[in-house]
């Protein structure tokens, strides 16, 4: 797992050398035999280009007008830079409390989730019982469910028994919405610790909980990483979950807040609205870095995904 | 020596089959399903719960404002649904969003990434393919602005089109097409992922035997890679069919449903009626209707699937 991570930056260097070497033998042979080839690559190059220049576009603006001056919609850059839009909005109200309300929303849902996928993993992983597998065949199908489509009877629940605008309350539901996959995850991951390693444990007398946590969670300790930073980031992007179940502005994460700001003064500040973004997106690039060293690339994620 | 031990040991088993044993088994299987408790406890009270009860809550007329009791209304809602111009307006919509967005923009377009991308250079590769999962890596809101911003009447793109005399207020004049091209923009590096893993996983020798063989890069493709990953074509269908029928963030920011309905797919129209006139019993309602689409569109692929099985 980790292991790639290190291994692909040593070895893009040499698949890049081998590939050019294999493309320029490509490109010899084939002066001869089809000479199509040259404006196939060609043509395969420029849709590259017009992909890329698609997809960085619209990120285009939101870098460069956070940074500008009396920045509204235009597109036309003055290319006069300033910091002022940062200044300006960092201060208490705007930035930080949303942003440690995010904080503690995604990283309380991120634990719970990860002690009780590692919990319920384990019989999962280690026994093999009539109903696992249906039971897991279950939890994936509930993984694609639209949580869209459950939050109006979570809302009509929470608000019966007065839990509305409780920030534990929706942790627990947000924990609850992550947990499917987060299971799946992590029983995959204890697939790769071996049984045998726990028999040790077994005969000296350890019960399930000891052998668990002082064997099999040590060596997946990567994948436990990869469960907490991913159900984090999921969370830290969670627009509408707090939209719905959190009302008082204090105790809304960003992801709600930002959204506030946008509908208020989305049309005059937007070189503001451009630096909240930033600010408020960053720490999600950070730790999709991390996951992806730890993952060896988004691959194995979505192999993850593929069952 | 041999016998004496072994002698106790078979005689107390007819004992112990009847009594101890059968409560010693189902206690033991306790035990090992404990660890699954606080999981299942969660999963049931905020998960499960809920879809039960939205199943009763979508035959009565609950609502949060006046009326203090719930009454069993049968059918009503959904016959109110129905006929309710609106709603089977945004079902059209919510159909259109996926297939645009979906199966067409971010399946296609990570399809060709994924194509495209295989056998690149490192650097080309790393480049188009951090721009590509940033997209997919930003919050919803952010992206949200990002294309607000670059479909606005002064915007990245019409400054662009501009030249070409191309230029309109896009959010106004054809917000569908906005919004698709946005959640595709966001969505296809998803596709793209699962796709490169698949593609990895096709054995050159059969590509390069079919070139041998003499078959264009399009049979290639059609009649060698295609029928090798279509497992993972029709799981990767299904998952961003049901996340993209769920999509609620992106087209809120944006267009906010409109203008008037013109952009409200069910998800959103469900939003107003539940949250802002507290229709709870008819929201309800429509969330049902939201999973049966979902199960529809999940029943189709798996059935294509078993069509290019057979």
């Amino acid at each position: 797992m980790s292991e790639l991570a290190g291994e692909q930056s040593s070895t893009a260097l040499a698949r890049m050398r081998t590939e050019r070497r294999r493309g320029g033998r490509r490109g010899a042979a084939s002066g001869i035999t089809s000479p199509k080839k040259g404006p196939a690559a060609l043509a395969s190059y420029a849709v590259i280009l017009v992909l890329f220049l698609a997809f960085l576009l619209p990120f285009a603006w939101l870098i460069l007008s956070s940074i500008e001056t009396g920045s509204g919609l235009n597109a036309s850059p003055t290319w006069h830079f300033t910091l002022a839009n940062f200044k300006a909005i960092m201060n208490v109200a705007t930035v930080y409390q949303p942003m440690l309300n995010s904080l503690i929303l995604s990283a309380g849902t991120a634990a719970l989730t990860v002690v009780c996928s590692a919990l319920a993993a384990y019989p999962l992983s280690r026994f093999h019982m009539r109903f696992g597998r249906s039971f897991l065949y279950t939890i994936l199908f509930a993984t694609g469910l639209p949580i869209t489509a459950v939050m109006v009877p979570v809302y009509s629940l929470y608000a019966r028994f007065n839990l509305v605008d409780s920030e534990p309350a929706t942790v627990l539901f947000m924990t609850a919405s992550s947990l499917p996959f987060a299971i799946w995850m992590t029983k995959n991951f204890m697939d790769g610790v071996p049984v045998s390693l726990e028999e040790a444990a077994w005969t000296d007398g350890a019960n399930w909980l000891q052998s668990l946590w002082s064997v099999v969670l040590p060596l997946m300790a990567p994948g436990i990483v990869v469960v907490f930073i991913f159900t984090f980031v999921m969370q830290w992007g969670n627009f509408f979950v707090p939209f719905i179940l959190l009302l008082t502005p204090d105790k809304q994460p960003a992801s709600v807040t930002i959204y506030t700001f946008f509908s208020q003064y989305g049309e005059v500040a937007y070189g503001q609205l451009a630096a909240f973004s930033i600010i408020y997106t960053a720490p999600v690039i950070a730790l999709y870095g991390v996951l992806s060293k730890f993952l060896g690339g988004a691959f194995n994620l979505t192999g993850a995904v593929k069952g | 020596m041999t016998v004496a031990t072994q002698s106790p040991r078979t005689a107390r088993l007819p004992l112990n089959k009847g009594g101890a044993r059968r409560p010693r088994r189902v206690r033991r299987l306790l035990g090992r399903l404990l660890p699954l408790g606080p999981a299942l406890l969660l999963l049931a009270v905020f998960f499960a719960g809920p879809l039960i009860w939205s199943v009763y809550t979508a035959f009565t007329d609950m609502a949060l404002s006046g009326a203090a009791t719930t009454e069993f209304t049968g059918l009503e809602n959904f016959r109110r649904m129905f006929a309710d111009p609106v709603f089977v307006k945004s079902l059209e919509l919510t159909v259109i969003f996926v297939i645009g967005s979906a199966v067409i923009g971010q399946n296609l377009l990570g399809m060709l990434l994924a194509l495209i991308l295989r056998g690149r250079g490192g650097a080309v590769r790393t480049i188009v393919n951090g721009v590509v999962i940033g997209a997919w890596v930003v919050p919803e809101v952010v992206a949200g602005f990002a294309w607000y911003a670059f479909l606005y009447k002064t915007g990245t793109l019409n400054a662009i089109l501009g030249h070409f005399g191309l230029s309109q207020d896009w959010l106004y004049t054809m917000p569908m097409l906005a919004v698709i091209l946005a959640n595709t923009w966001r969505g296809t590096a998803f596709s793209m992922l699962v796709y490169s893993a698949a593609l990895s996983d096709v054995p050159p020798e059969l590509l390069e035997a079919a070139a041998v063989d003499g078959a264009s890069s399009w049979k290639r493709l059609r009649y060698v890679t295609l029928p090798l990953i279509r497992r993972s074509i029709v799981s990767n269908l299904m998952l961003i069919t049901l996340q993209t029928l769920a999509s609620f963030g992106l087209i809120y920011v944006m267009t906010g449903g409109g203008p008037g309905n013109a952009s409200s797919t069910t998800p959103l129209y469900m939003y107003q009626e539940a949250f802002q006139f507290y229709q709870l019993g008819y929201g309800t309602a429509m969330a049902l209707v939201l999973l049966v689409l979902g199960a529809l569109f999940s029943l189709i692929y798996l059935r294509l699937i078993k069509l290019e099985d057979s």
